[in-house]
């Protein structure tokens, strides 16, 4: 077997060979290298994130009309090295009254809870940490482990800013995740499969092409879940102060901060994943698995990039017109989309592909165009309850 | 091998990271603690009065309703794994299962508990 079709299987064959050699019991060898499989992984992981933050703030940069960091080394590369060393160095204040603990405690579970997200992204055919079959729900679950740690932050800082901050984040981000749920059955409806492996190798179409409308919600609610603008209200640097990270220096500030990119690059590729075929590109990735990786890594930066782009572009929303937004629209219409999805499929089984697609395309179409006209018709009684009719101006001559 | 033990060893080495980064910086940074640099942070002003607010009553109501949906997303979907496989009554059955929990959603609009303030 060659070494660049099967990497993983070579190189975990050969340190068997290694481990049991000195002495260990195969089921130790299979813990050790699984062991050293995740810690390579997630130093990757680790090195990806401090190039995220370039990235990040060179497209900020440009977003607005700048140039960015230019000054360590070309282009500003050596930056985000130099922001880890100023923020290692710095004292490690606690604010009186905080709940030691649980201080301490947050940023490593918000930390944690993006980085065993990568156990189950499938990197390539034969790659991926663990091919679990409910990977949809693992998604969420792990998800709901950041969300815990915002409020632990906030409530153990002692501070009035910091609690409030930290309870409309929070209120923010279990209100997206319902219709973000809902619209992740649309590609188990079309895959037939929770497990993000199967998911991919039943992209033939790109699922993007099947469900647009589904593709849409998923990204407005993963970019709510993140906490990232237009959503950021707790975060936003001229609203609640820093909201949960006011009491944070240092290095616990560090990991909420490179970990928010992490998890905006995570979704990225999760959005990849699940509707724009992942690590599939017309074959590539059966030539070898590198190649495949370096298919998943462009997708995900595609999505990381439409993340900023949307982050840079728009306002920053109210809180309750952002609850209003997800409980009075976007949960509605992903119900409706998932039910829409669940008939057409049915309806659609045998028929052609092109048949296929053009009826999925049209239903998400007619979806969006009448929830988009029944919002609109909605907002017109609402301003004119509040204004009063429009009055038609006579021309004066 | 279990492929959750997998998962949980992901757990163990992503908080090994985390731990170790905030270690790191715990051992580099200077440790020299007063009063006032520790004291909370409240616009330049000393702090006035609790430091926890009162709980609006409309995060509990959001935390409901977002609970009744997550319990619903997550029985739909075994329903959406095995559709493919099922005819037109499971496609019907799952429908009624969504329109009476949007009906509870129109509910809880109408009585206005979907309102911020």
């Amino acid at each position: 077997m060659n070494f660049w079709n099967d990497p993983l299987k070579i190189a975990a064959d050969w340190l068997t060979g290694v481990f049991t050699g000195w002495g260990m019991t195969p089921v130790a060898a299979n813990v050790l290298i699984a062991f050293l499989g995740t810690l390579l992984l997630i130093t990757i992981l680790m090195v990806i994130d401090i190039f995220l933050v370039w990235i990040e703030r060179k497209i900020v940069a440009r977003f607005q009309d700048r140039i960015g960091p230019n000054r360590l080394g070309p282009f500003g590369l050596i930056q985000p090295f130099a922001d880890i060393i100023k923020l290692m160095i710095k004292e490690d204040t606690t604010p009186q009254g905080a709940d030691k603990v649980v201080y301490n405690l947050a940023p490593m579970l918000s930390m944690m809870s993006v980085l065993i997200l990568w156990a189950i992204v499938p990197l390539a055919p034969v790659m991926l940490g663990v091919d679990l079959n409910a990977g949809m729900l693992f998604i969420i679950a792990a998800g709901s482990i950041g969300t815990l740690s915002i409020i632990m932050a906030g409530w153990s800082s002692n501070n009035k800013f910091s609690v409030i901050g930290a309870f409309r984040q929070v209120a923010v981000m279990i209100s997206f995740e319902v219709p973000m749920l809902a619209v992740m059955l649309i590609p188990t409806i079309f895959a037939g499969s929770m497990g993000l492996n199967d998911i991919i190798q039943s992209q033939n179409i790109w699922f993007f092409f099947l469900s647009p409308l589904a593709a849409l919600i998923f990204l407005i609610a993963a970019i709510a879940e993140l906490g990232r603008a237009p959503f950021d209200l707790a975060e936003g640097e001229s609203e609640l102060v820093a909201g949960f990270n006011i009491e944070y220096s240092g290095m616990k500030f560090g990991m909420f901060y490179a970990g928010e990119l992490l998890h905006a690059f995570t979704f990225g590729g999760f959005w990849a994943i699940m509707f724009f075929g992942g690590y599939r590109f017309f074959g590539l990735e059966k030539v070898s698995p590198f190649l495949a990786i370096a298919v998943l890594v462009f997708k995900a930066m595609l999505g990381y990039w439409v993340i900023m782009w949307v982050r840079y572009t728009v306002m920053r929303i109210r809180i309750d017109q952002m609850l209003a937004f997800n409980w009075k629209f976007l949960t509605p219409v992903s119900f409706v989309l998932v039910m829409v999805t669940a008939l057409m499929n049915a309806l659609l089984k045998g028929a052609d592909g092109w048949l296929y697609v053009t009826g999925m395309i049209l239903s998400n179409v007619i979806v969006g165009w009448v929830s988009l006209e029944i919002a609109r018709s909605a907002a017109k009684q609402e301003r004119e309850r509040i204004e009063g009719p429009k009055q038609v101006v006579e021309a004066h001559h | 091998m279990n492929e959750w033990l997998y998962v949980g060893l992901f757990f163990i080495v992503g908080l090994i990271i985390p731990v170790g980064a905030i270690a790191v910086g715990w051992l580099l940074g200077p440790k020299k603690p007063n009063p006032i640099k520790q004291s909370t942070y409240e616009c330049g002003i000393e702090p006035v009065g609790e430091s926890w607010v009162q709980f609006k009553a409309q995060y509990y109501i959001f935390a409901l309703v977002f609970l009744v949906f997550d319990v619903e997303t997550v029985f739909l979907f075994p329903w959406a794994v095995k559709l493919g496989q099922l005819g037109l009554f499971a496609v019907v059955e799952g429908i009624v299962f969504i329109l009476i929990l949007v009906a509870g959603l129109v509910y809880t609009w109408r009585k206005g508990m979907l309102e911020w303030v």
